[in-house]
């Protein structure tokens, strides 16, 4: 369905072929996996078989004799990074924390964590040598969950680290100067929480866990770098950001900028895990000191042991309202464990967990703690899943003490258009009420369980979505097409929904565009693909170009028509004259004019948009669960989503399933496995099982289309919340079929059975 | 005289009030003015080395969010809000 | 330290091919980085994921699970012998025309392992689909996508019987 008045598009709102379609349907595409280079060494990252190790001594002597070894790098090489916090866009990063994640140099923090690399002719002699080097570790006791950490007798992973009140991230705040694993300690206030639960007829308080979770993109971390003879260094990788780990490169690397080129090659998933810098800095380091290009890619396991997953979170939620289902109070306490540096997602889940509802008195606490466990790292949407798990699941339960159905509740609570989220802030023009409205219209809302041991579960979930800045140009070629170069990282199939807005500004077919994506030396700035801002903020920038470009075309129109360029317009397509009716030319014809008079024409623009406008979303999931096994069959799905003005719609639609599939894996499940010394036992694809095709149904949709009045063709990001939803809709969904609320993800089938001998035991 | 949402754990340095109103046409002169009338707040929100809002900050006006923008316009009745920069992990 | 290579003759995408690799090498690392065929991908190197997915004789196979040793005299097909000069198969159509690929990192496993479905069995159901690619992992779609891709897929080359 469609909602609002929509403009009319000729090509928005389609779903062409995107344009890199034919060289990933037949293998042509290179990801960054495919690099390959003549003379290039392989290499590989020797890491941490121990979770919280002092490193005494490293001795690469006997690596090195190898033949076919050609060098052997560790973190001692590396200069110290400055100990500041900046801008990254995703978040902001302390530079000295990204060197010392990178590889460690004077204790070990994780199973996995990088110690040292080595360079050699092939994969096979360079896991040789791997074996070959000797590290001396002292073994110290990890730090293991976010509570333990907070308690005062546990050991210090940083053990200068004090805790810090912020109200942002690495803000100087207010230093407590108590020495603790707890980085940082914020807060969200609005209104009155006392006066909101004295008001309240019920207060549902309940507490929820959640594990560590990882992105799980298909293709691994990898890297092929150049340090050239005149210290121009070049990396060919898959990354979520050309310019932003350009940056990250220069600092910890200490090099200019101007001297890093960061190539994008085609990159299998990212998902916000391919923000960070990994293997490209030991790779740059490794081929200065060989001379040679060196490439190097993370197996399977090392992606899950030494990336960056999302927090595994320990939280409390407190929720409370009238007789009639009103809203009163909600509370909460967040505790995220951040990974072996500061720098959870825990900021943003506070941001995200109560916003889909309007509630005048709200209190949240959260904590960032450091435990022996990789950095986390943005995923999808980033805190703000673990957070609306229990926000949600508390409201479901508020709903049935109410007496009324979860969705009419959210209905009554929703936050609208002026209302105040926890942060103060008012929201703007958009689609949450109608998501939820869709969603009982709906033939779903509408049809029966039909059986036993089903349940259906609802849930909400907000994200705000990310502005940054774009940069992109355009070359208008004589048969009318136009050359579009991005410098966006394309993951989902952006520089198809960038080219059609292109080709909708001119006229044009899609198919008139040829979009490609450019390294760091070849297009202006731009931010991350990340933030559900690629599409958003590109769209502004092929706004700007197209903008700039049909007034230069004017101007070559009235040159000939005689005329002066305010006597021509641009309409669908065309260009004609105002006072003479007859004299027009549409884009494409005028396009093969443009040598005679004056020649060809170009233009690139930067920006920087505003106003990226938030989404909101309900998802409605009906399941099956075997009390015997515990298994949960999803039955049916409908995932109801303010999109905003849909460019590409099978791409709007896949980002909405996609997310869904992921959110699914998150609640029933997917997590890390650790044993006690901090060993993660499950750190193959087989073990940690993200969902096949089997465990899936078809995911539907309800795209309510409620454009972004802040954007020249309305986009909305779509592409990060869809994953919000499934963890608290199914978590509802479960207690509906067979009465069991489950409050530590993942629901596994061995936790539903335990539930429910519980419930028995309690109940005969 | 816009009005400024304080965040949260800086409430303590203006008596425990969510807003105060301050005056000032940019960003800037507001944050000097909330820093004149309650001390603390220009050292936790503008880095005097770079002359920039800190990192991981970014400033909200009217519920739209502009980032590090210091020399931004703020209009007579307008809501300044100082709030944790975030973005996200698309796929 | 690198090992004495095997010379090695197979069929690869209709065309007589012969390599030298290690013993130790799969036939994904041949295929990747002998060969430079690098369509067929890698995605967890353990027989988990089904990137490295090829058709070996008849059967699909992780490429990963296979020594390049193993592959004397075997036929092979790979994701670059899907198509032929005259365009893409139906299969690999209905891919983009079902806007089944996202990162498009797991699609040429999706279609070699697809293919060898379709030639099998013209009409599979939906529980079939999901069933025989349950062994391919994709992250970005949900699969929603491909099932109708690969049905889609199949009507077609039906529809020209």
């Amino acid at each position: 369905m469609t909602t609002v008045d929509k403009k009319k598009y000729k090509v928005i709102g389609t779903s062409p072929i995107r344009h890199d379609g034919a060289d990933k349907v037949t293998g042509r595409a290179v990801y960054g996996i495919d690099y390959h280079m003549p003379g290039m060494l392989w290499g590989k990252i020797l890491r941490s078989p121990h979770a919280h190790a002092k490193i005494k001594s490293i001795d690469a002597s006997k690596a090195l004799a190898l033949p076919g070894v050609h060098a052997v790098v560790t973190g001692k090489d590396m200069a110290v990074a400055a100990d500041i916090e900046v801008e990254a866009g995703e978040t902001s990063l302390n530079y000295m924390h990204l060197s010392d994640n990178v590889m460690a140099r004077d204790k070990a923090l994780y199973k996995g964590h990088a110690v040292a690399a080595v360079a050699a002719d092939t994969q096979h002699i360079a896991e040789e040598a791997l074996a070959l080097i000797d590290v001396d570790y002292e073994v110290l006791t990890p730090v293991l969950n976010g509570r333990e950490g907070m308690k005062a007798d546990v050991p210090l992973i940083h053990p200068d680290q004090t805790t810090k009140v912020m109200a942002f991230r690495f803000d100087p705040g207010t230093d407590t100067g108590e020495k603790s694993n707890v980085a940082g300690r914020s807060q969200l206030k609005l209104g009155d929480i006392d006066a909101g639960f004295k008001e309240a007829d019920f207060i549902v308080e309940r507490e929820f866990t959640t594990s560590w979770v990882h992105q799980g993109y298909i293709e691994a971390q990898n890297a092929t770098a150049h340090w050239n003879n005149d210290d121009n260094i070049t990396v060919w990788n898959s990354s979520q950001g050309t310019f932003n780990q350009r940056q990250l490169m220069a600092e910890i690397l200490k090099h200019p900028v101007s001297q890093i080129k960061m190539v994008p090659l085609e990159i299998g998933g990212g998902f916000g895990g391919k923000i960070p810098v990994y293997l490209e800095v030991p790779a740059a380091m490794l081929s200065k000191k060989t001379g040679h290009p060196v490439k190097m890619t993370m197996t399977r396991t090392e992606v899950f042991e030494g990336t960056g997953p999302a927090s595994a979170a320990q939280m409390k939620a407190k929720v409370g309202a009238t007789k009639d289902g009103r809203i009163t109070a909600a509370y909460a306490e967040l505790v995220f464990e951040a990974g072996a540096f500061p720098g959870s997602a825990v900021g943003a889940g506070a941001q995200g967990m109560f916003t889909a509802y309007n509630i005048e008195n709200i209190l949240i606490d959260g904590y960032d703690v450091v435990v022996n466990k990789p950095k986390s790292a943005a995923y999808r949407s980033p805190g703000t899943p673990q957070a609306c798990f229990p926000a949600e699941a508390v409201i479901d339960e508020l709903a049935e003490l109410v007496g009324m159905d979860p969705l009419d509740f959210r209905i009554k609570n929703a936050a609208k258009e002026g209302d105040r989220r926890a942060d103060g802030v008012q929201h703007p023009e958009m689609g949450n009420l109608e998501c939820m409205e869709a969603l009982k219209a709906s033939d779903h809302y509408k049809s029966d369980l039909g059986g036993p041991n089903r349940g259906r579960g609802v849930a909400s979930g907000y994200w705000g979505n990310a502005g940054m800045p774009a940069s992109c140009s355009i070359a208008i070629n004589a048969d009318g097409t136009v050359s579009l170069a991005e410098g966006s990282p394309d993951i989902g199939g952006s520089r198809t929904s960038i080219a059609m807005m292109c080709a909708e500004a001119f006229g044009i077919a899609a198919e008139d565009v040829h979009p490609s994506i450019k390294d760091t030396d070849s297009i202006g700035y731009n931010g991350l693909t990340a933030g559900s801002s690629t599409t958003l903020r590109n769209g502004w920038a092929v706004f700007e170009v197209t903008n700039q470009a049909i007034e230069l075309i004017k101007a070559r129109a009235a040159r000939l028509w005689e005329t002066e360029p305010e006597n021509v317009d641009f309409a669908d397509g065309v260009f004609f004259s105002k006072a003479e009716k007859e004299l027009k030319l549409t884009f494409k014809e005028m396009a093969g004019k443009l040598m005679e008079t004056g020649g060809p024409i170009s233009v690139a623009a930067s920006v920087a948009p505003r106003g990226a406008g938030p989404s909101f979303t309900t998802h409605m999931v009906d399941v099956e669960v075997d009390p015997e096994t515990g298994k949960v069959d999803i039955l049916r799905y409908t995932a109801a989503q303010d999109v905003g003005t849909m460019i590409h719609h099978d791409y709007v639609e896949g980002q909405v399933q996609g997310g869904t599939a992921q959110g699914i894996g998150w609640a029933l499940n997917e997590e890390y496995f650790y044993d006690d010394k901090g060993q993660m036992l499950n750190s193959s694809y087989l073990d940690y099982r993200v969902p096949t095709m089997l465990d899936l149904p078809m995911l539907d949709t309800i795209l309510v289309e409620h454009p972004n009045p802040d954007h020249p063709f309305g986009v909305r990001g779509v592409a990060e919340i869809s994953v919000v939803p499934p963890l608290g809709a199914l978590a509802n969904a479960i207690y509906a079929a067979v009465g069991v609320r489950m409050r530590d993800l993942p629901m596994a089938p061995h936790k539903i059975v335990k539930a429910l001998q519980e419930k028995n035991g309690k109940t005969k | 005289m816009a009005t400024v949402w304080i965040p949260t754990p800086y409430r303590d340095l203006v008596g425990g009030v969510e807003t105060v109103v301050v005056a000032g046409s940019t960003v800037r002169q507001i944050t000097r003015n909330l820093d004149t009338a309650y001390p603390g707040f220009w050292e936790r929100l503008v880095d005097d080395e770079t002359d920039r809002i800190r990192p991981g900050i970014a400033v909200v006006i009217n519920g739209v969010v502009i980032g590090t923008a210091l020399y931004e316009p703020v209009g007579e009745n307008d809501e300044v809000h100082y709030l944790p920069a975030i973005a996200g992990g698309q796929s | 330290m690198a090992a004495v290579k095997t010379h090695v003759r197979t069929t690869l995408n209709g065309e007589a091919t012969e390599y030298l690799c290690e013993p130790n090498q799969s036939l994904l690392e041949v295929l990747r980085d002998v060969l430079f065929l690098t369509g067929t991908k890698e995605g967890c190197n353990d027989g988990n994921c089904g990137a490295c997915t090829v058709n070996m004789d008849g059967r699909i196979v992780d490429s990963c699970l296979v020594l390049g040793v193993e592959a004397e005299g075997s036929d092979i097909l790979t994701i670059e012998g899907v198509a032929t000069p005259e365009g893409l198969h139906p299969i690999q159509q209905a891919f983009l025309e079902n806007a089944a690929l996202q990162c498009g990192i797991c699609t040429p496993g999706f279609i070699v392992a697809s293919k060898a479905l379709l030639e099998k069995e013209p009409n599979p159901s939906e529980a079939r689909v999901r069933h025989w690619l349950a062994g391919n992992l994709c992250r970005c779609t949900g699969y929603d996508k491909i099932v109708k891709a690969v049905v889609d897929a199949a009507n077609t080359m039906g529809g020209k019987k």
